[in-house]
């Protein structure tokens, strides 16, 4: 029984993480680009939700900040898409990647001057309640985490594989020249991907922000999410969730099992361990390069 | 006397034959080319030949030397030095820096005596320098010299392509499509300039061409491909009327 | 407008163009040998750990700059060369043998680490170094006995030919020993440029499979470079300790990996002059903020405006606006200039324009 306590901790935290990457794996998919600011995307989705929302701030009710939230962090991603990261466009993909890591140190610093740096949980209807699952007590927010993620990855993966804009994302991505040749508006759809990579990050924010603390540090732990992006292979909508979820259930596991200090480098092990064995994760994307 | 034998090499890729029981020789001193359809093989019986891949079956001989026991980076060492089909230059480094890292193989330092740039160091560096100077000449570069290549205008990578590998001091010399993207002008020049690299520096080339112009003006021998497997073997004149050939090329009579 | 005329090939062989640079790069030498006899302890402080910065940039710009391998973990090595050099000089060994015997074997586990990155290319590598990074500090705080862990550990006076070095009380010894320091690691990394090896780094960062065709081993060169590149790392993190007075894992955290990745882009990839010129930016940074903040204080009626985290915001403020309008960094702006001096009246304006090209997957081909 405590072991599967464990596992749906766990599991709810692998959601959150594997949000997160679903954000990188979006982005990369769309562009080739790593977004180094994920996390601290998170983080601001979290901060912007927890301003709209709770006392201390405007004190809004929740299911009607939860819209604006999303709202302004597809915005935000759109805007930094438009300004940013279109300047760079055709330039190399290290370039943007250094960008964003720039971009994260901005943000973290934007949200630390605006909401503090104290840590601060996001006031939400789940909070306290219990649900009750053969024997399980489950806590109302790991359950909203999972069933939104879920949703989320399953939403995101037909829509990449199914819809015509989708397929356009994928397009633009594996050759810029010939997507432009095929009427795909290359810009207009990378700025469409970088609002919805805001949004999902948003989302990732919220559940996270519900269940713990957040401060303007958090986004660090996309740390751990690119882990999770990368066991998944960098392609890989449903194995970026899949990774998540393997890192979020190896670190209470890891903690309960090994020695304190040991296990807080399970994650970051696993990652090397992965990279060295299986560069292209567990469900790779990458063929060979043919010269 | 035979450079190069190729005996019975095969190459699959998953399911597509790439390369299918290929065999040829070529003689030493001789231009000999390989001309066939998109998607024939050629630039894979190169990347054979430089160890990108390994065949499942077969020998590659040079000089003697069993190739297939050597890795990538150690066939320049034998002699064999090769040009890219998609310009694989060093972009932003100039072209002078391009053609010394030619010379790379006749390295003689190590990290130690080049950190501390010794006068044997030096002496090397001036004889690479000398070495390549000849090549610059040899391709009227030297406008070009000081220049990186990423601002320079694809015509004169080309070029750069060949001159690097003429700094690597072959004796076989792969040139992979030397004339896709030249002008009638500079396809002239390169047909000159593979005459000379022939007959003023003896080196032996071996190159994938589809200009057929080139190839009947400067081979001694060509060898046709389809589907990874041998057409036709022979002269110019002979393969391009070889039936199978034409109708490789353009299908048969209705 | 200047004309180099060129006779010979040592011109080129040579580390500098002619007598004018020569005589610019030795004024520039002079000026710095003087500076503790002209400016104050505290801005000599600031000189020193500019220099240290330098080094640390030096020995990463080998790695990403000149072989293009991105690494987002050299504070690990910054790390090893430090706990190396202290643990050393604690069982008795002599710094004059300490420091380099910490750069060997900084440079030694680089190597070593080397074999597992050569098959990432590009954001796996970034990653993985970025992990080890992390690993790295939670080792240090595990192995507590060896290196004080999370207490850290507290560097001593030195012994440099006879004389006690230490950063509080001789800070002009200091100065000098890192001045000789990063002068001697200067003068190494012209020379292999100049070089055989140094052409093979480049040829591996511009294009591994030409340069496995022209005979380069590009497993063996990328290991040296990364041998190279951390035993100088090691280098300058023996020197940030002894600097520091006290550290510990927090030293060498991984804000501190990518703030030193930063810092090379803005200063210059590719480029010698670019290790230096990020230096300065991060060095002397926190100083003109606060003077800023003194100005801006002063001019909004007094307030003292404390703003925590407000450094590394505006670096990445300045790295952006780097990368967005001149990818080449301070040394690109500054050859820029001085290539328009130098050709004027007819330098070009799109002289340095960059190829802009449309992205082709690099996972599918």
């Amino acid at each position: 029984m405590d072991n599967l306590q464990l596992l749906i901790s766990g599991l709810a935290n692998g959601c959150v993480y594997g949000l997160i990457a679903l954000g990188f794996v979006l982005i990369y998919k769309a562009t080739e680009a790593v977004n180094f600011a994920q996390g601290d995307f998170m983080m601001l989705g979290a901060f912007i939700t927890i301003g709209l929302t709770n006392a201390d701030y405007m004190g809004l009710p929740f299911w009607v900040a939860l819209p604006i939230s999303l709202g302004i962090m597809a915005v935000l991603g759109y805007l930094l898409d438009r300004l940013v990261i279109r300047r760079m466009f055709g330039e190399s993909q290290t370039a943007v990647v250094i960008l964003t890591i720039a971009l994260g140190f901005v943000i973290r610093f934007v949200a630390g001057l605006i909401w503090g740096h104290e840590p601060q949980t996001l006031e939400n209807p789940f909070a306290g309640k219990e649900v009750s699952f053969g024997g399980l007590v489950l806590g109302m927010e790991d359950v909203a985490v999972i069933v939104v993620t879920i949703l989320l990855t399953w939403g995101l993966y037909e829509f990449f594989n199914r819809t015509k804009l989708g397929l356009a994302m994928q397009g633009a991505s594996q050759n810029q020249l010939a997507a432009y040749y095929m009427g795909i508006p290359v810009k207009r759809v990378q700025g469409f991907i970088w609002a919805l990579a805001g949004g999902v990050a948003c989302v990732a924010g919220i559940l996270f922000a519900a269940k713990g603390a957040v401060d303007p540090s958090t986004g660090l732990m996309g740390i751990k999410a690119f882990a999770a992006a990368v066991i998944g292979g960098f392609g890989s909508l449903p194995g970026a969730l899949a990774g998540g979820l393997i890192v979020g259930v190896i670190e209470p596991f890891a903690s309960r099992y090994i020695a304190a200090g040991y296990s807080q480098i399970a994650p970051y092990a696993l990652l090397l361990a992965v990279l060295i064995f299986r560069p292209h994760g567990l469900f790779s994307q990458v063929r060979v390069k043919k010269v | 006397m035979s450079l190069l034998e190729i005996e019975n090499v095969t190459l699959k890729f998953g399911g597509l034959t790439a390369v299918d029981n290929l065999s040829f020789t070529v003689q030493q001193g001789e231009v000999f080319a390989i001309v066939g359809p998109n998607g024939a093989g050629k630039s894979t019986v190169f990347n054979l030949i430089s160890r990108f891949y390994t065949p499942i079956q077969g020998s590659i001989v040079f000089d003697g030397h069993d190739l297939l026991a050597e890795k990538a980076s150690d066939v320049a060492d034998h002699g064999v030095a090769r040009t890219f089909q998609n310009i694989e230059l060093f972009e932003q480094a100039t072209v002078l820096e391009n053609l010394l890292v030619g010379r790379h193989r006749h390295r003689k330092s190590n990290f130690l005596t080049e950190l501390f740039f010794t006068p044997s160091v030096k002496k090397q560096e001036l004889q690479s320098r000398h070495f390549v100077e000849e090549i610059i000449d040899f391709l009227d570069l030297q406008a070009y010299r000081e220049k990186r290549i990423a601002g320079l205008p694809y015509g004169v990578r080309k070029v750069v392509e060949v001159a690097r590998a003429l700094a690597t001091d072959p004796k076989l010399l792969l040139l992979d499509e030397p004339a896709s993207g030249l002008s009638v002008e500079e396809t002239t020049d390169m047909r000159w300039w593979i005459d000379d690299i022939r007959r003023q520096m003896g080196i032996t080339v071996l190159m994938v061409e589809h200009d057929m112009g080139l190839v009947s003006g400067v081979s001694d021998r060509v060898l046709a491909m389809a589907d990874g497997a041998k057409l036709a073997l022979g002269t110019p004149a002979e393969v391009q009327s070889d039936p199978a050939v034409i109708e490789a090329y353009l299908g048969h009579a209705a | 407008m200047r004309i180099v005329f060129k006779t010979n090939y040592m011109q080129d062989i040579r580390p500098w163009k002619d007598g004018y640079q020569l005589s610019l790069y030795l004024i520039l030498l002079a000026v710095v040998f003087a500076a503790p006899f002209v400016i104050d302890e505290f801005y000599l402080g600031e000189l020193t750990n500019v220099l240290i910065w330098a080094i640390a940039g030096l020995g990463l710009m080998i790695l990403t700059g000149h072989t293009g391998q991105a690494s987002l973990g050299h504070a690990a090595f910054l790390a090893m060369g430090c706990y190396a050099n202290i643990i050393l000089i604690e069982s008795g060994v002599p710094f004059m043998l300490a420091f380099p015997l910490a750069g060997i074997l900084t440079g030694i586990i680089g190597m070593v680490i080397a074999i597992p990155a050569l098959r990432l290319h590009g954001i796996y590598l970034a990653i993985a170094t970025m992990a080890m990074s992390i690993l790295v500090d939670d080792i240090i705080v595990l192995t507590e006995p060896w290196t004080g862990g999370v207490g850290g550990k507290f560097a001593p006076p030195v012994n440099v030919f006879g004389i006690m070095i230490d950063r509080w009380g001789t800070p002009r010894e200091f100065y000098y020993l890192c001045l000789v320091v990063a002068v001697v690691v200067t003068l190494g990394y012209i020379n292999l440029l100049r070089a055989p090896l140094g052409r093979s780094f480049i040829a591996v960062r511009d294009s591994e499979v030409s340069a496995q065709a022209m005979g380069i081993d590009v497993a063996r060169t990328k290991a040296i470079s990364f041998a190279i590149s951390c035993g100088v790392t090691g280098l300058a993190g023996a020197l940030m300790g002894l600097f520091a007075g006290a550290f510990n894992n927090e030293t060498f955290s991984v804000i501190i990996s990518i703030q030193l990745l930063m810092m090379i882009v803005i200063g210059g990839l590719g480029s010698i002059h670019g290790a230096f010129f990020g230096a300065i930016v991060v060095g002397f940074l926190p100083q003109f903020l606060s003077i800023s903040k003194e100005w801006v204080g002063a001019a909004l009626g007094g307030a003292d405006v404390a703003i925590p985290g407000l450094e590394f915001g505006v670096f990445g403020v300045i790295l952006i606006l780097f990368i967005l309008f001149e990818p080449m960094g301070i040394y690109g702006r500054w050859f820029k200039i001085r290539t328009w001096f130098e050709l004027f009246p007819f330098y070009r304006k799109d002289m340095f324009k960059r190829q802009k090209s449309y992205l082709k997957t690099e996972r599918l081909r």
